[in-house]
């Protein structure tokens, strides 16, 4: 006989009932408040603080409209970007394409009497790239980083080449009131037209993303791809979507762009905001590997990116040392990302 | 063995306790482990077996209380250097190499030997060398890993605790993904090292391992010791019982009617094939409310039939036919839609989402057709179906929307089958459905396969283990090099027996 008992203890079989699986219901419940919440503490405590910093300038009426309204285009792309990086891409044409869709807005805007054609020609435009994109990523099977990369270029030559290569105007374009109308909501405050478009974009991205059975494959795609397809999920048809989603975004960047500058340049417009999309998305806590991730947290991170910018410059803060605060606050936030994943818990 | 005369054992643990934020693992563990002997390590999943071992590999550290003795000494083991160097190595399920290095420079990764400020390869592959011709193995020195076999790699990992001059080996259910032959080799080594004067200490889930290899097996239940057992105490009720508290008297359950067999039949497959890549012309019958299994090596095709048939892999020839009409199936959703489930044999990989809600991965074949309006989620039809499977199939976690990725794996298999059942199909094909499920949840599946039987769906159970396949199915083709080599039970007249099967599985039997 060795040194142990043989006998089965009471205790032990008595607990084995209760801890089969997992979490706790609170847990869950406090782990997803958590995760809801995100950084919008962040935000917060940012917003208070270029409050004061700024002798009281910051939580003004006129300055938050102004903060709506500069957050507006990059949540919008940043919408787009949630969908893609949900599924574990990402799609770096968004500035591009929302240069091309710009100067087919101009263009189309030119057109005498048919002028509001400036906007589904820009809409158009950027679902078509979306869907260039989607068709190589989901049929031919491509990296998305490469293909966007590819297409970021290609695009940017294209857009200059609309215009030949200098800036398009348009003084009386008859959508400008989608980039500088106001609608005032009370005395010293108004919610600009810019801003309107942007929440709802973030509303209908909630509405796809959590109540239809679209929503739920893409997470599942983004989640597990070869699951997803064992599944009998048809993965290329999610993956065309959420492409031509990011592009049609873009498009509608474009639109929001030409008629906030009443310009377009296929040069210029448009220049690295992919990066500050893809910022956004990170900064609302989407994972990057896919499958984890909310809109809300992309509306979060643009308006933190937003808030920074503007607070920034009212604090006085150089042009120079703002790009430096930006590119910390977006590795600290991803290595907050990192140890939010390891608090979830995988067995 | 009496060991009680002996003076100290090779490696003692006394009182071990380990708290994690609002979960005791383990609770005043004690195990002894004598040098040139192999003690087995017991218990279910989440008994508190591997959490024992990262406390003696260095990689969590216990409560305050506990203390490890090596050959009598108490030590301090705070990391896994430290545990290194008092002789113990760990090789784990899932290997620790680098795949492009050689043998040797992974045996030697970290403290490469130098001359003159430059690595020594000459004297590293010497060394290195050593080691694998003690152990007798097929590769040498030189060899990249990345072209070896996953229990060449095992080797690897072994020659470089040897290498080390380890004491105490753990090894960590290594047989998961060996073959039988494999697996054979191991233990041949196994029993080498414990001749050599090694402490062994061997976790498996498989009985028959633990009968074949171990001196003496310890058991752990929910954090706590519960026993050790000599060779000569060993019987499978006693150990069933240990591990899992009460008694498993109907641990298989066949209650539907074995002649249901000779019913229609619901599924045919005509000669279907890969080109002979991995499956030439197979052709199989199965009857509603049959359970057929399909047993055989691991390597013979079984994995490669099902999912020709399941539409995941292209097939190159062959048909199948769903009561007696002929079915085109090219993907996985053609499958479903024609009423031909899959239950993988690797679930986290190819089956769950382990991000997304329990709720979620049951509804997942569902609810397309539940949606409203072409396409909003209905949430009434997702909670019920979520409750409903949890209480048919005795889901334990507290809701449906707990992340799967936080179950048990006996759990999430529950979860994961109970998504293919939402689907209602005519056939269902379960790929190792207890693997990695401890044994408690594998009586439940048992029983929901048997459940299922009787409802006239025609199952189809792959496994490696040849008990589990005897105790449930009613009629057995076995698989060998591609093809279906036999066919035990039904009308074959021959009865299911772990020896008519051995037989075909091998090659023995023409």
């Amino acid at each position: 006989m060795s040194d142990g008992k043989t006998g089965v203890s009471a205790p032990a079989a008595a607990a084995r009932g209760s801890g089969g699986g997992g979490l706790s219901a609170r847990q869950v419940q406090i782990r997803s408040l958590v995760q809801a919440l995100g950084m919008l503490p962040v935000l917060i405590i940012l917003a208070i603080a270029f409050h004061y910093l700024g002798e009281e300038r910051f939580l003004t009426g006129q300055n938050l409209s102004i903060v709506a309204q500069q957050a507006a285009i990059n949540t919008v792309l940043g919408a787009g970007m949630t969908f893609v990086i949900l599924t574990g891409g990402i799609d770096l044409s968004v500035g591009s394409v929302l240069a091309a869709s710009a100067m087919a807005a101009l263009i189309a805007s030119l057109i005498p009497d048919w002028g509001m054609l400036g906007i589904p020609a820009a809409l158009l435009t950027g679902l078509l790239f979306g869907l260039i994109n989607g068709s190589l990523i989901a049929f031919g099977r491509l990296p998305p980083f490469i293909v966007t990369l590819g297409s970021l270029t290609a695009v940017r030559g294209l857009a200059r080449l609309m215009g030949s290569d200098s800036t398009i105007f348009n003084p009386d374009l008859p959508f400008a009131f989608i980039g500088n109308a106001v609608i005032p909501v009370a005395p010293g405050f108004g919610i600009p037209v810019l801003a309107i478009i942007a929440i709802v974009v973030i509303l209908v991205s909630w509405f796809v993303l959590r109540r239809t059975v679209l929503g739920i494959w893409i997470y599942a795609v983004g989640g597990n791809q070869a699951a997803a397809r064992l599944s009998g999920i048809k993965v290329w048809r999610i993956l065309l979507f959420v492409y031509a989603v990011s592009g049609l975004l873009a498009g509608l960047g474009g639109v929001m762009s030409a008629a906030r500058l009443f310009a377009a340049n296929g040069l210029q417009l448009g220049q690295s905001y992919e990066l500050d999309a893809i910022a956004a998305v990170i900064l609302g806590g989407t994972s990057f590997v896919g499958g984890i991730g909310s809109i809300w947290g992309t509306l979060i991170g643009a308006l933190i990116i937003a808030v920074l910018s503007n607070g920034l410059t009212l604090v006085g803060v150089s042009d120079i040392w703002q790009f430096i605060i930006k590119g910390l606050v977006i590795i600290g936030a991803v290595a907050l990302d990192r140890v939010r994943l390891q608090g979830s818990a995988r067995t | 063995m009496v060991h009680d005369g002996e003076p100290t054992p090779r490696l003692e643990m006394r009182g071990i306790s380990k708290t994690f934020p609002g979960v005791k693992a383990l609770n005043g563990v004690q195990l002894k482990a004598w040098g040139g002997e192999v003690l087995a390590l017991m218990g279910e999943n989440g008994a508190g077996k591997s959490t024992l071992m990262k406390i003696l590999s260095g990689a969590y550290y216990a409560d305050p209380g506990g203390e490890i003795l090596i050959d009598g000494q108490p030590v301090a083991i705070t990391d896994p250097i430290s545990a290194k160097r008092q002789g113990v190595a760990i090789i784990y399920q899932e290997l620790a190499l680098a795949p492009n290095l050689t043998v040797a420079e992974n045996i030697y990764l970290g403290e490469e030997p130098s001359r003159g400020g430059r690595v020594d390869r000459a004297a590293m592959r010497a060394g290195c060398q050593a080691v694998l011709d003690r152990l007798g193995t097929p590769f040498n020195a030189g060899t990249t890993v990345a072209g070896l076999s996953i229990a060449e790699q095992q080797l690897v990992e072994i020659a470089r605790a040897l290498h080390a001059q380890s004491k105490i080996l753990v090894l960590d259910e290594p047989t998961t993904a060996l073959s039988t032959r494999e697996t054979d080799r191991l233990f041949a080594l196994v029993r080498q090292l414990r001749d050599e004067g090694i402490a062994l200490i061997y976790i498996s889930h498989r009985m028959a391992e633990v009968y074949e290899l171990a001196d003496r097996v310890a058991v752990l239940r929910d954090g706590g010791y519960v026993g050790t057992l000599t060779r000569e105490e060993l019987n499978p009720d006693t150990l069933v019982k240990m591990m899992v508290g009460r008694d498993l008297s109907t641990f298989y359950t066949k209650t539907h009617d074995a002649r249901d067999s000779h019913g229609p039949v619901v599924m045919e497959v005509r000669a279907i094939t890969d080109g002979g890549r991995r499956v030439h012309p197979c052709s199989l019958q199965l009857h509603r409310g049959e359970v057929l299994g399909i047993a055989g090596l691991v390597g013979s095709g079984r994995t490669e039939l099902a999912r020709l048939v399941y539409g995941a892999d292209p097939k190159v020839a062959g048909d199948v036919l769903l009561d007696d009409i002929p079915v085109t199936i090219r993907t996985p959703e053609d499958a479903l839609e024609a009423g031909i489930a899959y239950l993988t044999e690797d679930r986290k990989a190819l089956g769950l989402f382990l991000d997304l809600s329990c709720g979620t991965n049951i509804n997942l074949g569902v609810i397309s057709r539940d949606a409203r309006f072409g396409g909003i989620l209905d949430w009434t039809m997702w909670r019920r179906r979520a409750a409903e499977a949890f209480e048919t199939l005795r889901v334990r976690a507290a809701s449906p929307q707990v992340l799967v990725g936080s179950l048990s794996g006996g759990n999430q298999q529950k979860v994961l089958l109970s998504r293919w059942l939402e689907i209602s199909p005519k056939v269902l094909i379960l790929d190792e459905p207890t693997r990695g499920v401890d044994i408690g949840a594998k009586s439940e599946i048992y029983r929901i396969i048997d459940d299922l039987a009787t409802r006239e769906i025609g199952i189809i159970v792959i496994s490696s283990e040849l008990p589990e396949i005897i105790g449930v199915c009613d009629r057995v083709l076995v698989m060998r090099e591609g093809r279906i080599a036999g066919e035990v039970g039904g009308p074959s007249g021959m009865p299911i027996t772990q020896e008519n099967i051995m037989s075909y599985g091998a090659g023995v039997a023409a």
